[in-house]
């Protein structure tokens, strides 16, 4: 998967010799702490803390997915993407009705449709669950940058992701919402 | 605590009206917000508004937050007023890029208000 926008903060131009060292290094520690990268507990930990201190609720894992989108029904993704020494996405995935009790709880307000403050909140809550996933590997959190969030609402869709490197899905709920996160890595350096 | 003058630079509306929020459970009443959605939008303000506090994400679309703390300063727009950070960069090289441009503070999204309170309330005495 590949997104516009995404800031790498790399080292990519006028590199030295001493700095290409450094890179040799920070690339052999990241892909050396990759069973961290990949650890399922740290995307746990990470929409614990981000539900927890931002909407003020607990999130229960659920061991079934969510159901794809259907004509009949109406959901909500929203994508941040990962670009530098990882490549890859975190994607957040709710129906409609989810999204609108998820942003209800950060604003204090009531909605009724999926509007832009809706849509908003949602990439918003994918851009702070991508930062704390990626805040639990050191080496990550400095060498992943993250990109401006997309996100798409509407029915009878799918998001394909060609053979990634590894893949997290997890799903949660609270009170009656339920929810995907997904982090696709492509490839880490 | 006398009438204080934010600025919150923020792409979202929702996170800006959250740190809105923040800043008033923090005690800051009576509080003025200013918002803008981008680093370029900030210095707009900047040049026409004064301010008391400025917050800003980094990770922003057409002006960043560090390139608008490098522009308060190459411009000496709100000399002597704080700048805090509020972001999901949270390696130690964005919080040392963040105070080599200017800023006096660093908060991690996701945050509490307790959190806001903590960093924001001693930059505004010290000012």
């Amino acid at each position: 998967m590949q997104l516009n926008g995404v800031r790498t903060d790399g080292a990519s131009k006028g590199i030295d010799q001493g700095v290409q060292g450094l890179e040799r290094a920070m690339t052999f520690s990241l892909r050396d702490s990759v069973h961290l990268v990949s650890d399922p507990a740290n995307l746990d930990a990470s929409v614990d803390e981000v539900f927890r201190l931002m909407l003020g609720v607990s999130c229960a894992r659920q061991t079934r997915p969510l159901p794809s989108a259907a004509p009949d029904r109406e959901s909500v993704t929203a994508v941040v993407g990962f670009g530098g020494h990882l490549s890859g996405a975190c994607v957040f995935r709710c129906s409609a009705q989810a999204a609108m009790s998820i942003a209800g709880h950060m604003t204090g307000m009531e909605f009724h449709e999926i509007d832009d403050t809706v849509k908003d909140g949602m990439g918003e809550i994918c851009n702070m669950l991508a930062g704390a996933w990626k805040g639990k590997v050191p080496d990550l959190a400095a060498k992943c940058g993250l990109s401006v969030p997309a996100v798409i609402t509407g029915r009878d869709y799918n998001l394909h992701v060609q053979s990634p490197e590894f893949q997290l899905h997890h799903s949660y709920s609270f009170e009656n919402a339920s929810f995907d996160v997904t982090i696709v890595c492509d490839s880490l350096q | 605590m006398n009438e204080v003058t934010a600025l919150i630079v923020d792409d979202s509306s929702v996170m800006r009206k959250i740190v809105e929020r923040a800043l008033r459970q923090a005690g800051l009443d009576p509080l003025v917000v200013h918002e803008a959605g981008n680093g370029a939008e900030g210095l707009d303000l900047l040049k026409a508004k004064r301010v008391d506090l400025i917050l800003s994400d980094i990770n922003m679309p057409s002006m960043d937050g560090l390139e608008f703390l490098r522009q308060i300063q190459a411009q000496n727009l709100a000399p002597g007023t704080p700048v805090v950070m509020i972001t999901t960069e949270s390696s130690e090289e964005h919080v040392k890029q963040a105070i080599q441009a200017g800023a006096r503070g660093y908060i991690r999204k996701p945050f509490t208000a307790e959190q806001v309170k903590e960093r924001v309330l001693p930059l505004l005495v010290a000012a």
